[in-house]
């Protein structure tokens, strides 16, 4: 198939401009016959990776598949998803790996391994076990591993087997039983808080660690200003640390919460603007330099009950690349910049051979229209939970076409 | 009416409570919230008898149908074994003194009830009767009847708008 | 003004007006407990459910004596239906109720917004009992209506709110209503429960107990414990009573006039001494007579009328 006439985006080779872009037996191709599809007007890239959802699967199909996962994903214009281990099992052997990656997908699903088995954080998982089944990345991820002598080892194994290492930053005694940012709403609303430093205290320990034993660790959502001054120092220095944000923590503040709606409540929490600001700066200046959705799916049964006691978390693939469309439409980043976040960056992070439109790269391609208006109606979902806080929302950009090994998952 | 008739009226009105209660067997007078409080006033000055404030916000038939309010009743004597004069500035449907009567009861048990209006405009929609009236004014269901008492008001006068 | 609200989640959105509205009507209903006959048929058919997640007698109590001088039908609720415990949720135990027609929910839950969330699901009035740390909307009404009854006014008076802040629904209703009707409010007590954070909402923080009551118009004390979740935030209730205890020596710095007010139940020798509890400037229990008159209130105004769509 040949992709006609759009503003072709490809950040890995420093490519911006109008061009075709042609397809054959799942490869990208100099040229080719076949079906033409017109681009013009719309912007052509390369697969868009988000690098941190959760697709449930093994354990609560009730809450979403993989299957329903990866339909929002190419709804959401990306081909490639990285799924997270805090399953049911966890995935902390090859075996529920295995299981993973032969469940039905329309899109590439590369799954994370655990660092500690059970992701309870007291022993190593089989690490080397869990890479030859195929794990991009370890991370215990919806937990956080307490014990630095444990991150230390885990660090250091990992490089063994050049596996980066992600964290969910989290100090569990600080944070204790918080439920929404400690600051004025929290003390305004009686509900209890979770200070920025929790946060930081562990993203300040990834950086030490990640010093220590030169391997990289990844800090995953990161949602504080703290955090993303710490990075940028540490970056600066050269140290092996990166970062990730999630739409809803450049887009939404903690005054959010102040009715009480389920649909702001996630981990880590929506905090102040000048937090909020500090993540724009912080994918501005690159010091953040991927975006993921952190898609995390609850059943309506679990999300409809009183705030301290609801699951943290909300569905995003499908509001991803709207909102963050607008940090282009604001001049935070360059429409270039942005898509590098959704391609090069993760693909490097993770030695995926993904994010690019090189000649003899896997045909994964997404097509944006990137002014269309349209409302988001969570209803229509393609997922098997309802938990956003943007329903309702009139946005802006959305993926018209979603090319995976070039067959179109998604128009 | 203007002030020097509504004055009249209640010189004649205090007479005639007086004539129909000649012994001394414990007079009060209770004015009904909110122009039934200064008309009791008024009547006490010329009767020297006790007085006490009524208001029937908890009492009213019709709750359901507006927005809720009460105010204070104050009766700092002893209503039990009172010949108790209820006074209000219109008598209409009724309603009003079937709610004065049910709240005054929650106060104790009078000896007798009586009533003392300074306007009857008929429309009775319940079956009570006045026992002293200032002045009987018939009137068509769409008027209405405005007692201004210079207390509450400013001047004293009573108007039908139509 | 007209009183247009069919529930009571909190202080915090009602105005300076309805306030001012609310305690003017419990005035009327405070007369009625002094009556021989203590009841008006104003609520009669209505049905109110007490709905008490987070136990309590004494507000449960209040409410249902409430209703009944109202002739209301009272049905007490005490059950964990927080959806914490496997079985029937939150949502679904208050529909359950509202299929019975119940026309008015008091509900006192231990999670902050629990009315609210009820109140976007149901048609009946809903009333906020105490919310977690929320807000406890009626006690706030009563501790005004008490010191409005002592003191003549709110506005221009040192109330100081003395204790655990933090995890405190009835400071935090306090400090709404007091900074709307023009009080000076002070907070006190240990740094780790009244953090400067407060000072964003218009009072002054302090941890000096001596600074605090020096001038104090009004002495709110609020009950001290020492469970799981504030064992890190103090180390005992010896040390808590020694620097922050309202002992015979700081109440004799007091100004002479100065009110003395508490919640309840008070823990004697904690936050109070004992005989300052039952001396003749304590209005504790003044406030529980309030609070039944107040309580009154709120549910005639919001159940016993017709409110403007």
């Amino acid at each position: 198939m040949r992709i006609k006439g759009g503003r072709v985006i490809d950040p890995a080779n420093g490519v911006d401009e109008i061009r075709d872009v042609c397809i054959d037996a799942g490869k990208i191709v100099d040229s080719a016959d076949g079906e033409v599809i017109e681009a013009a007007g719309k912007i052509v890239v390369p697969g868009l990776i988000d690098m941190h959802v959760h697709l449930r699967e093994p354990g609560r199909s009730d809450k979403e598949t993989i299957e329903t996962g990866t339909r929002c994903a190419a709804r959401g214009g990306f081909t490639s998803v990285v799924c997270m281990p805090n399953t049911n099992p966890p995935a902390d052997t090859a075996g529920t790996i295995s299981f993973i990656k032969q469940r039905p997908a329309c899109v590439n699903v590369f799954p994370t391994g655990a660092i500690s088995r059970e992701l309870k954080g007291e022993e190593l998982a089989p690490i080397g076990s869990l890479k030859k089944a195929g794990v991009v990345a370890i991370t215990d991820d919806g937990h956080c591993v307490q014990n630095n002598e444990l991150m230390r080892r885990a660090v250091e194994y990992a490089k063994m087997f050049d596996l980066p290492v992600l964290d969910h930053c989290q100090d569990c005694n600080l944070v204790a039983d918080g439920v929404m940012h400690e600051g004025y709403w929290s003390a305004a609303l009686g509900l209890r808080g979770w200070p920025a430093s929790g946060e930081d205290v562990i993203v300040a320990r990834n950086i030490l660690l990640a010093e220590l034993c030169d391997w990289h660790i990844h800090c995953q959502h990161i949602s504080s200003a703290r955090s993303v001054e710490l990075i940028r120092e540490a970056r600066k220095r050269g140290v092996k640390i990166s970062a990730e944000a999630c739409p809803h923590h450049f887009t939404l503040t903690d005054e959010c919460v102040k009715d009480y709606d389920t649909n702001f409540k996630m981990n880590p929490p929506l905090r102040t603007e000048r937090d909020r600001n500090a993540i724009v700066e912080g994918l501005a200046d690159g010091t953040i330099e991927i975006i993921a959705s952190d898609h995390a799916p609850h059943c309506n049964y679990e999300k409809e009950v009183e705030f301290d006691v609801a699951p943290f978390g909300i569905i995003g693939l499908e509001t991803e690349l709207a909102l963050s469309l607008e940090l282009v439409r604001k001049k935070v980043l360059t429409l270039s910049a942005l898509i590098e976040k959704f391609t090069v960056k993760p693909a490097k992070l993770l030695r995926l051979n993904k994010g690019t439109l090189s000649v003899g790269a896997d045909a994964d391609l997404t097509i944006i229209d990137p002014d269309i208006e349209w409302t988001y109606d969570v209803t229509q979902s393609a997922s098997k939970s309802r938990n956003s806080p943007f329903h309702g929302w009139q946005l802006r950009g959305r993926a018209v076409r979603t090319i995976v090994e070039g067959v179109t998952q998604f128009q | 009416m203007d002030a020097a008739a509504i004055q009249r009226a209640l010189t004649r009105m205090a007479h005639e409570i007086i004539e129909r209660n000649p012994d001394d067997l414990g007079l009060a007078l209770i004015g009904i919230r909110n122009h039934g409080v200064p008309i009791a006033k008024r009547l006490a000055a010329q009767l020297n008898v006790p007085i006490g404030e009524l208001d029937i916000g908890m009492h009213r038939d019709d709750l359901a149908l507006r927005p809720p309010r009460v105010g204070v009743s104050q009766i700092t004597f002893d209503v039990n074994g009172k010949t108790i004069v209820l006074v209000d500035d219109v008598l209409f449907t009724g309603r009003t003194i079937r709610a004065a009567m049910d709240e005054l009861n929650d106060f104790g048990r009078a000896r007798q009830i009586q009533l003392a209006v300074l306007i009857d405009r008929g429309h009775r929609e319940l079956p009570i009767r006045p026992d002293f009236v200032g002045k009987n004014v018939p009137t068509a269901l769409t008027e209405r009847v405005r007692v201004h008492l210079a207390e509450v008001d400013g001047h004293d006068e009573v108007v039908i708008e139509k | 003004m007209n009183w247009q609200r069919k529930n009571l989640l909190g202080i915090q959105e009602l105005t300076t007006d309805e306030i001012i509205f609310l305690l003017d009507s419990a005035a009327a209903f405070k007369q009625v407990g002094e009556r021989t006959i203590k009841k008006v048929p104003s609520l009669r058919g209505k049905t109110l459910v007490n709905l008490f997640i987070e136990p309590s007698t004494r507000t449960r109590t209040s409410f249902e004596l409430a209703a009944k001088r109202l002739s209301a039908d009272v049905i007490n609720i005490n059950t964990t239906a927080s959806s914490l415990v496997k079985g029937e949720t939150l949502k679904d135990t208050a529909l359950n109720l509202e299929a019975l027609n119940a026309d008015i929910i008091v509900i006192r839950h231990s999670a902050a917004g629990a009315p609210h969330f009820l109140a976007k699901f149901l048609q009946a009035s809903i009333i906020n009992a105490g919310d977690g740390a929320h807000e406890h909307p009626t006690q706030a009404l009563l501790d005004a209506f008490t010191i409005r009854e002592k003191k003549g006014r709110i506005a221009d008076l040192n109330v100081t709110i003395l204790g655990d802040i933090l995890y405190s629904r009835v400071a935090r209703s306090n400090i709404w209503l007091l900074t709307k009707l023009g009080a000076r409010v002070t907070l006190a007590g240990p740094s780790t429960l009244v953090p400067r954070v407060f000072e964003q909402f218009g009072c002054r923080v302090t941890h000096d107990i001596e600074e605090a009551i020096r001038d104090a118009d009004v002495i709110n004390l609020l009950r001290i414990q020492h469970e799981r979740q504030r064992k890190t935030m103090f180390p005992s209730i010896g040390e808590y009573a020694a620097m922050f205890g309202l002992n015979k020596e700081r109440f004799s710095r007091t100004k002479p006039d100065a009110l003395i007010m508490h919640p309840g139940p008070i823990n004697r020798g904690v936050e109070i001494d004992s005989e300052i509890a039952d001396s003749d400037r304590s209005v504790i229990l003044e406030q529980v007579t309030n609070g039944l008159a107040v309580r009154m209130a709120v549910l005639f105004l919001c159940a016993g009328g017709k409110h403007e769509d």
